[in-house]
């Protein structure tokens, strides 16, 4: 950071002036949330809305706390987020290492390019029996869907990332007489980064869809697990509690991935 | 005087499905060692192509190309520079600048020291930390400059190196390269289509013809003084301005 400087006047009143704008944007943020909640929970108590369908505000917390106690529900919260994690990070380092070879050979690119584009547009959720199958009822499956579902869009986003290396730039560095792995390391994956962290962002919500699509398929245990099981017995309460701690976990990833992007791109991208 | 680079005969074809393309026909120059030549002729003649043939990244169909006495060019005797700076964002202009030596793997301490004394010497001092959004466009060409010259090649290729620049920078970051390149007894291969940008600058003026490119004539201004801006206040400029403008007209 540099020093503080002494502002003039009518800087500080610009800057007074952002400073007033945000706080205002963060008070409506939490007012648009407290007054929904607290809408949702006046009506549910006197009878607008049926809190047997819609729940309550009031009784998700009281739902969470009973299955924080009774029901350990760090475990369901454990093995989804292992189940996201490990699918997320499969998808990302195997798509990672795909997209480089595809941007190493044209030809492979040229040749794979139909199965990739018919492997995108394919509901992944589809092939849900034959993971089944294959992999069981367990975390196994569960894993293999979320990897199945994110790797495609990874490996389209990076591979577009490194294709968009500016000509130009390549051909300085063949003037210097740089071999392609050089060309791949010095300038390539650095100059992808940014679409690296865009990668990262696209993932985590593909990875968390992957494991609570696999959840409901074949699962006995998760936040994916307790949403459909509520939905079975219709228990609304339940359904509504691990969809907001699932709501607050997705969050804090993503939180997790713009901290990275703050940590790893320091230079201004022009 | 020695011949630091000779084309002789130099042609390329490329091709593509229904065509087959003559970029080059015949091309014969040379330049002496320390002079400033311009190559100037009409849009998409393939005077970019021409640079890419001598730096060696396209071999030509047929004809030699000899920098310093051999016709394989190796890249250490040769530094390319392109119409933008193409500084790498994520790098410091230190980091920029030592590019170079990474990648023909020279990053000694010998020659990061010559980089860094380039730096000091050309008003860089104080950005070398810096990234390069934080500098100006001219500051910017000047690195590019500076990073061409860490590996202290024989022959500088320059490709329209100012076009991107606004015509008020242009003028003294013009003035700044020749002054470089001068001082550092560099030879240098300039390619343009701004006839007052290659009189104030060259020893000798190559003017192609349409593609094919082939040698139209060649002009020596001959024009003292020691700086572009110097040499355009010359009353023979605009005279010599006047012949070449008919020949690339004609």
């Amino acid at each position: 950071m540099k020093k503080k400087k002494d502002l003039s006047p009518p800087h500080l009143l610009y800057v007074k002036k952002v400073k007033r704008e945000n706080i205002f944007i963060w008070i409506m943020r939490f007012s648009i949330l407290i007054f929904i909640l607290g809408l949702w929970e006046v009506f549910a108590s006197i009878g607008v809305i049926d809190p047997f369908i819609s729940s309550s505000p009031s009784k998700i917390i009281v739902t969470i706390k009973t299955l924080w106690v009774e029901n350990n529900l760090l475990r369901h919260m454990c093995i989804t987020l292992y189940e996201t994690m490990l699918g997320f990070l499969i998808a990302v380092g195997l798509g990672y290492v795909i997209a480089l070879m595809l941007w190493w050979s044209e030809k492979l690119r040229k040749i794979l390019e139909p199965y990739i584009v018919v492997l995108n547009s394919l509901p992944k959720i589809a092939l849900g029996p034959i993971i089944i199958v294959w992999c069981g009822s367990g975390s196994k499956a569960i894993i293999f869907m979320a990897v199945l579902i994110g790797i495609i869009v990874a490996i389209i986003t990076m591979l577009n990332g490194f294709l968009a290396t500016d000509t130009n730039k390549i051909l300085l560095l063949r003037s210097m007489g740089a071999n392609k792995l050089q060309i791949l390391a010095k300038l390539v994956i650095p100059g992808s980064l940014p679409t690296f962290i865009s990668m990262l962002k696209i993932s985590v919500g593909m990875a968390w869809v992957g494991s609570i699509m696999g959840e409901y398929l074949v699962s006995r245990a998760g936040l994916g697990y307790l949403i459909v099981y509520g939905g079975q017995v219709f228990k609304l309460d339940l359904v509504m509690a691990s969809t907001v701690v699932l709501c607050l976990l997705a969050t804090l990833m993503y939180a997790l991935v713009a901290m990275l992007e703050k940590i790893i791109i320091k230079y201004d991208n022009k | 005087m020695k011949k630091l680079l000779e084309l002789k005969n130099v042609s390329l074809n490329y091709y593509t499905i229904t065509d087959e393309i003559t970029a080059v026909n015949g091309l014969s120059f040379y330049c002496y060692d320390g002079e400033f030549v311009s190559i100037i002729g009409p849009s998409g003649c393939g005077k970019t192509t021409i640079l890419s043939l001598i730096a060696g990244l396209i071999t030509p169909t047929s004809g030699s190309i000899f920098i310093d006495g051999s016709n394989k060019p190796t890249r250490e005797n040769l530094g390319y520079m392109l119409q933008k700076d193409h500084l790498f964002p994520w790098r410091t202009i230190e980091k920029n600048v030592f590019l170079p030596l990474e990648i023909k793997k020279i990053n000694n301490e010998k020659n990061r020291l010559y980089a860094n004394l380039l730096l000091d010497k050309y008003g860089l001092k104080d950005f070398k930390k810096k990234y390069p959004s934080q500098l100006s466009g001219g500051m910017r060409q000047r690195v590019a400059l500076i990073r061409t010259l860490v590996s202290n090649p024989k022959l500088l290729l320059l490709d329209e190196p100012f076009s991107a620049l606004d015509s008020q920078t242009r003028l003294s970051v013009c003035d700044d390269v020749f002054s470089i390149i001068k001082a550092e007894k560099k030879t240098a291969v300039l390619v343009t289509h701004d006839i007052s940008e290659a009189i104030s600058m060259s020893d000798k003026i190559i003017v192609l013809t349409d593609r094919p490119a082939m040698v139209k004539s060649i002009f020596k201004p001959n024009l003292d003084g020691d700086s572009p801006l110097r040499r355009r206040e010359n009353p023979n400029f605009s005279v010599l301005f006047e012949k070449i403008w008919k020949e690339l007209h004609a």
